[in-house]
């Protein structure tokens, strides 16, 4: 298993030297620069200082040295700096000589994203998980088509048309949440338990909104699987055995049909720290999915190629994390991998 | 139809049932127990008080605060509150003293002597004399900062500070747009900046400035505070603290506006003239506000590539666009009709010139003398074989995506089949306009307050990057545009420019869709706010403004 595990993390090395040749050439497929932006197109801003500016990115060379030069910082964990005129850290903070510490954009902008998803996954799987079951338990009838039609609505609607009337009927008309933001402007005065509460009344749409439109594939996957095995012979026999039907479902059941749950999960890794444009956009979120974005519309090269790097790193090891827990829960394959 | 189908046809409706039933009765239950506050009549006026926040909204976060290198609108609007110029516009966009209490100009208008106001000092208490000013010339000229606005200061060729006071900027030759350029460079404390890296330096997130306000938090992708500068070089301001919140979406800055979160946010003519009046606790709330800003939307052409390097041609198109429609349409008649690249009402704009009409006869017989003529009866002009066929270009901005199909219609009525393409900016800027590969945009130019475009339509801009990427080329406005920068006369100047927009509509290189109004919604709770708006803006001599304290929001309810 150990030596199963040692392989498969050296084998990540190519693959992300691969991922991040293809993610650098394809960003420098797009024409235009940092200095293309909206703000340099102002007759008072000279060619010349946009000529400069290229020359300090070394933007002037060929891409392929300008891969090299990333290469080699990366090499040394280094994300290099933003081009945006703040020049930021990319990934982790720094302190300079006045032990003045500078934030990273990504340290920034992580652990929001990564709180928000989380915490979404929880409630979709706790809610996704019973509501599978019941599906399964009553197939056909008015609880499994009420629980499809819900599922489906809440698939359907558009994230952001859902958000902006929840925004409007909790925010304006109701004033029970807040409509934007991660903090109330006076969440610094409050006491922890004001601003536990303050935060969590922030995080309750941004949160829910997403799960609901995620719930229907996940509510899906457990009603199949459910009723996979309960078609299954061991069932039968078990239910035969005089087993209660609670025993059933809960005990012989559900452990087997949750096991592909892993698999989703793990595919899931990837949008957990990806992070949601518009519903960070929205919510005046600021988080991964909206730190990107502005960044390949400002063609901030360092920014991109480090929420592409740390994106597809995690994504990687999220794939491992899924095959070993996969292999711990399932017996069947650990015998598999034992053999390999 | 079985008895089957039917059995699940009855079901799905059951619960479909069901699940509206369950909607509607729990947004009945949760409607039942709003409460509404008791509204309050925020009509009477008060004298000026002193404290109390103002909270508005911004949709990109500066990216710095030292406007000279950041370069972008949302770092001006913070900027202005903390940093002081030489210079500053008055109520009727004239030049006058900011830091400096005079300046006078000599040797055949090639210098120009600033007195600094006696007393300055920053927000740390330090003192802010004329080294400041040189220190500040010589970092905005510096090959290492990379400022876009070094040029209109690389002009100085000798800048001195003889004495704590006065600070003296010497040019080759006269150059008029100087005063205007000492307007917008933000002077910055030597004492704190000097020997640090100007483009990494930590005071670009943490300034000190002698303005109304000093930075007092910065919550990044959340929100900025400022609070009254107790140094301030110009006196107090009446408000105490300034939050603007960072809020990317539009709807979620109106939402926050209708619940009364923030106190002021830029609107867009559907807010501004359909949702706000039809809203009567909104219209009861809000005060509306618009001016025009110095700033036009304008098609231009390609005058490199054939048939637009045809005068006929170009004012043909002219002609058979309708303006007003656009602004009706696109802008639901929040905008005007102009016939010069200045702002109507200044005195660079000539009242004289009037916009071509809505004429689209005189367009087709301009097409015809052109040799345009629909020979093969398809509805489309042809010369030479070829149908008259192109494409408007343009970035991905409603308004301008808007205004190019009223225009694709107009100009198909007078037979030019027209194909519209908005592309995101970057790749619009670089594959598009930098390299000439284009033949119709339709763009918008935001203008300082000089009256100099020799960037945007002297002769020798036309190279890649450059702004007169249209290839503008006329002698007569060569020469002008070059007088217009070396005269610091007024008057003199006025009559320049008049005779340069004169020869630009003549010319018809663009045709000028329109100017329109910058909208803003102010909460009633502000007062002081100068009424009729000035020609410098809303925001002109804010720091008049104030909030009475039985309007106060923590007076009101504890948010």
């Amino acid at each position: 298993m150990l030596k199963y595990i040692i392989k498969r993390v050296l084998w990540m090395i190519p693959m992300l030297i691969g991922i991040s040749l293809i993610s650098f050439f394809i960003m420098h497929l797009a024409p235009g620069d940092i200095t293309n932006n909206e703000a340099s197109f102002n007759p008072k801003a000279s060619e010349e200082s946009r000529q400069k500016l290229r020359e300090l990115y070394n933007l002037d060379k060929p891409i392929i040295v300008q891969y090299g030069l990333w290469l080699k910082r990366m090499v040394q964990l280094d994300f290099g700096n933003s081009f945006a005129s703040h020049q930021k850290p990319v990934f982790l903070g720094v302190t300079d000589g006045d032990s003045n510490y500078t934030e990273g954009m990504i340290e920034a902008a992580l652990p929001i994203t990564l709180m928000i998803n989380l915490l979404g996954l929880v409630i979709t799987l706790t809610l996704a998980i019973p509501l599978g079951i019941l599906a399964a338990r009553k197939y056909q009838l008015w609880q499994d088509k009420s629980i499809t039609l819900f599922n489906f609505i809440g698939f359907s609607i558009p994230g952001f048309w859902l958000s902006l009337l929840l925004m409007y009927w909790l925010g304006v008309v109701n004033n029970w949440l807040p409509i934007s933001g991660l903090h109330s402007l006076n969440y610094d005065n409050l006491d922890t338990w004001g601003k536990l509460t303050d935060s969590i009344s922030h995080l309750v749409m941004p949160v829910i909104i997403p799960s609901i439109t995620g719930l229907a594939g996940i509510t899906l996957f457990v009603k199949n699987g459910m009723l996979d095995v309960l078609n299954q012979d061991y069932i039968t026999t078990a239910r035969a055995k005089g087993l209660s039907e609670h025993k059933v479902v809960y005990t012989h059941a559900l452990r087997n049909a949750l096991l592909p749950l892993i698999t989703i999960i793990g595919l899931s890794i990837p949008g957990l720290i990806g992070g949601s444009v518009i519903s960070e956009t929205i919510f005046a979120i600021p988080g991964m999915g909206k730190l990107f974005y502005d960044a390949v519309l400002m063609r901030d090269f360092p920014v991109v190629m480090g929420v592409l790097t740390i994106g597809s790193a995690l994504t990687l090891l999220g794939n491992l994390l899924a095959d070993v827990a996969y292999a711990w829960a399932d017996p069947r394959v650990r015998r598999g991998v034992a053999k390999d | 139809m079985n008895t089957h189908m039917l059995l699940i046809r009855t079901q799905l409706v059951r619960s479909v049932l069901f699940m509206t039933a369950l909607l509607i009765s729990s947004c009945l239950a949760l409607s039942a127990c709003r409460q509404q506050p008791d509204p309050i009549d925020y009509s009477k006026a008060h004298p000026g008080e002193s404290g109390s926040t103002l909270i508005s909204a911004m949709a990109a976060e500066p990216s710095s605060l030292i406007f000279m290198i950041a370069g972008e609108s949302a770092s001006a609007e913070i900027a202005s509150n903390l940093f002081n110029s030489l210079l500053t516009y008055n109520a009727q966009l004239d030049i006058k003293g900011e830091l400096a209490n005079s300046w006078e100009v000599s040797n055949q208008q090639k210098t120009i002597t600033f007195k600094l106001k006696p007393n300055l000092k920053w927000a740390d208490g330090k003192p802010l004399t004329s080294a400041d000013v040189l220190f500040t010339w010589q970092l905005v000229t510096d090959e290492n900062t990379r400022s876009p606005y070094a040029s209109d200061f690389q002009l100085v060729t000798k800048a001195e500070a003889p004495d704590a006071l006065t600070f003296i900027a010497t040019y080759n030759q006269a150059y008029a747009p100087a005063l205007d350029s000492w307007s917008s460079l933000h002077i910055l404390p030597k004492h704190l900046l000097e020997g640090q890296d100007i483009r990494t330096t930590n005071f670009a997130r943490n300034p000190i400035g002698s303005h109304y306000y000093q930075l007092s938090q910065w919550k990044h992708g959340e929100n900025i505070k400022l609070s009254r500068n107790p140094y301030s070089v110009l006196g107090q301001a009446n408000i105490e603290q300034l939050i603007t919140r960072i809020i990317p979406d539009n709807s979620a800055q109106f939402l926050e506006l209708m619940a009364d979160n923030i106190d002021s946010m830029g609107l867009d003519p559907i807010k501004y003239s359909r949702i706000i009046p039809t809203r009567p606790r909104l219209q009861k709330n809000l005060n509306l506000y618009k001016a025009l800003g110095n700033s036009y939307t304008y098609l231009g052409f390609n005058l490199k590539h054939k048939p637009f390097n045809d005068i006929r041609v170009r004012k043909a198109i002219n002609y058979a666009i309708d303006k007003q429609e656009i602004i009706d349409g696109v802008f639901l008649g929040l905008g005007i009709n102009i016939a010069s690249p200045y702002k109507p009402g200044t005195r660079w704009s000539n009242p004289a010139l009037k916009p071509a009409s809505f004429n689209p006869s005189k367009a087709k017989a301009l097409l015809k003398e052109a040799g345009f003529v629909d020979a093969n009866g398809d509805g489309i002009l042809e010369r030479d074989g070829k149908p008259f066929a192109f494409e408007i270009i343009t970035n991905q901005n409603k308004e301008r995506e808007k205004s190019a199909v009223i225009i694709q219609r107009r100009l198909k009525e007078i037979g030019i089949d027209v194909k519209i393409r908005a592309i995101e900016w970057a790749s619009f800027i670089s594959r598009f306009i930098n390299t000439g590969e284009f033949d119709v945009v339709i763009l918008g130019w935001g203008l300082g307050l000089d009256p100099d475009q020799y960037s945007i339509w002297h002769s020798s801009q036309h190279g890649p990057g450059q702004f007169n990427f249209l290839g503008y080329n006329n002698a007569t406005v060569d020469k002008l545009l070059e007088q217009g920068r070396t005269e610091l006369n007024p008057d003199k100047r006025q009559t320049i420019y008049h005779a340069f927009a004169e020869q630009l509509l003549a010319d018809s290189p663009i045709v000028y869709l329109s100017a329109g109004y910058g909208l803003t919604a102010i909460h009633k709770r502000v007062q002081g706010i100068a009424n009729p708006t000035p020609p410098a803006g809303v925001g002109y001599d804010s720091q008049k403004w104030f909030i009475p304290k039985s309007y106060r929001r923590n007076q009101i309810s504890a948010h």
